[in-house]
């Protein structure tokens, strides 16, 4: 059973949220489930401070040994910080997807309408996805 | 569905993440590829390769058969000793490329990949016809038969692989490890079950590889991981395997060697053997390229070159080779190396690219990111 945090929000790119309040500070990083599909990470690209993006952008990238995954944003908003950890030590996505390893921060203009809970997240991946 | 080899459960069992190739449901992996890598080089890795086709050839005729068939001058291999060649079609487009041991004097095994073994089986066994048809032989003389079933094909390689191979192997059997030269063949006994044991692999490491029968994989494959379990021996998939071939500079059928492709292009025109006697599929599409190889005149219009990436993004499989916003190649594989700690990868290039070298980038989507070409292999182990 793969590690899905209850407290975090979800999308269908296999990204978590956190704290995706209006006008808040939202984190982004990657879920377990898609660490675990990638194998070892190796390469970290994060979004540039200050960029502005939509929800639906891709931001920055990941790969791994054998292959190489967009992150897209899951909210309109601005970047507002990067985490320098991750891009010196790509394998923190896979040690501690919900934790070290985050890649971003943004601050949230407009709450968006698809996120998934926990269990819907759940329910998504172990629909074959 | 795809095919599971006679080690299915014992992946399961290792929490193997199993991937679907060449229509075989086999390991990518069973924990983190880069430490598998790791323990390929600096102790040892076991792999399963039972999707690996084996085909024999036998009869009084059988090398001269192979020598009709194949590039290699297969007639003169030695007893108990193996060589690299390649099958091709009649414009020298490669077929698959292949390792064959002479296992007796009217005895050979041809060892193909999964994707091509059952082409392999039947173009040896057309070409054999053919052969003895225009030679006068007959048909028992050279006789090919796909045993593919027959085998499970288990490899421990890197450089603890001899001490541990050598604690299993009884003495009194054939089979003298510390005796066998690199790319030899013996049959032995391993743990008590009987093996073919050859000095062969595919990560540029020191190495073996057993063939057995299907239902001894299981024993066999535990009683390594047990000898080897205190000198560092660790479970590898399909994703290791690929990196430590790469890093080695070992071509992939699929990747490097296509139909498209000629032994000349991939830069393995020296498995081409011109100056046998007697016709083989091929000659003559080879020979005029070995002509105008060396000449201004495209022989092989393009080369393949081993390139390292200077930044972090990794050049993968098609990804365009381009220079001052010109095209010049294209990458066949490319992987993040353990060894170099930077991304490295094959390509095809133009002559003219291969022969300057400056200025090359790979457009790694949209973007251009530089890349230097350098000798192959990126990795040689200390002997």
């Amino acid at each position: 059973m793969t590690n899905i945090p209850e407290a975090l929000s979800y999308t269908k790119e296999h990204e978590w949220v956190a704290g995706l309040d209006e006008g808040s500070t939202a984190t982004v990083g990657i879920t377990a489930h898609a660490a675990e599909q990638l194998g070892d990470v190796v390469y970290v690209q994060v979004p540039e401070v200050g960029a502005t993006v939509s929800a639906g952008d891709a931001v920055g990238e990941v790969e791994s040994t054998k292959s190489v995954s967009d992150i897209f944003c899951p909210v309109d908003g601005e970047i507002v910080e990067t985490n320098p950890a991750v891009v010196d030590d790509p394998s923190l996505v896979n040690s501690d997807p919900y934790g070290e390893g985050w890649l971003f921060r943004v601050r949230v203009e407009h709450e968006p309408d698809e996120v998934l809970t926990a269990d819907e997240y759940n329910a998504f991946i172990s629909g074959g996805s | 569905m795809s095919r599971s080899t006679p080690l299915r459960e014992v992946h399961e069992s290792l929490g193997a993440t199993l991937t679907d190739f060449a229509g075989w449901l086999m390991p990518l992996r069973y924990g983190s590829e880069s430490a598998e890598h790791d323990a390929v080089r600096t102790a040892a890795g076991l792999f399963d390769l039972s999707h690996m086709g084996e085909i024999f050839v036998t009869g009084p005729r059988a090398g001269e058969a192979l020598d009709y068939a194949l590039v290699g001058h297969l007639s003169t291999l030695g007893l108990g000793r193996a060589r690299y060649t390649m099958m091709v079609n009649e414009a020298g487009g490669i077929l698959d490329d292949l390792i064959v041991y002479r296992l007796g004097d009217e005895e050979f095994l041809v060892v193909a990949n999964a994707a091509n073994a059952t082409l392999v089986a039947r173009e040896l066994t057309e070409r054999t016809a053919r052969y003895a048809g225009s030679s006068g032989a007959a048909a028992s003389d050279a006789v090919v038969e796909d045993r593919s079933g027959d085998y499970a094909l288990i490899a421990i390689q890197g450089p603890r692989a001899a001490e541990i191979l050598r604690g299993l192997t009884e003495a009194g059997t054939t089979a003298d490890l510390d005796g066998m030269k690199y790319y030899s063949i013996v049959s032995g006994t391993v743990s008590g079950v009987p093996a073919l044991i050859a000095r062969t692999g595919y990560t540029g490491e020191d190495g073996f590889e057993l063939l057995v029968r299907p239902q001894d994989a299981a024993s066999l494959w535990h009683a390594l991981s047990e000898a080897g379990q205190e000198l560092g021996l660790a479970p590898a998939g399909l994703s290791a395997r690929d990196t430590l071939r790469l890093e080695a500079g070992m071509p992939l059928y699929g990747n490097e060697l296509t139909t498209e492709t000629t032994p000349f292009d991939a830069g393995l025109g020296r498995v081409v053997r011109l100056d046998k006697p007697g016709d083989f599929v091929g000659r003559s599409a080879l020979a005029e390229i070995a002509k105008s190889e060396g000449t201004d005149e495209a022989g092989a219009s393009r080369r393949l070159v081993g390139l390292v990436a200077r930044g972090r993004r990794v050049p993968r499989h098609g990804y365009p080779v381009v220079r001052g916003g010109e095209v010049v190649g294209e990458v066949t594989s490319g992987a993040p190396s353990r060894s170099l700690g930077r991304p490295i990868a094959l390509a095809y290039v133009s002559r003219a690219a291969a022969e300057s070298g400056n200025d090359l980038a790979v457009d790694i989507r949209g973007s251009h990111e530089p890349v230097d070409i350098v000798d192959l292999p990126f990795y040689r182990r200390n002997k």
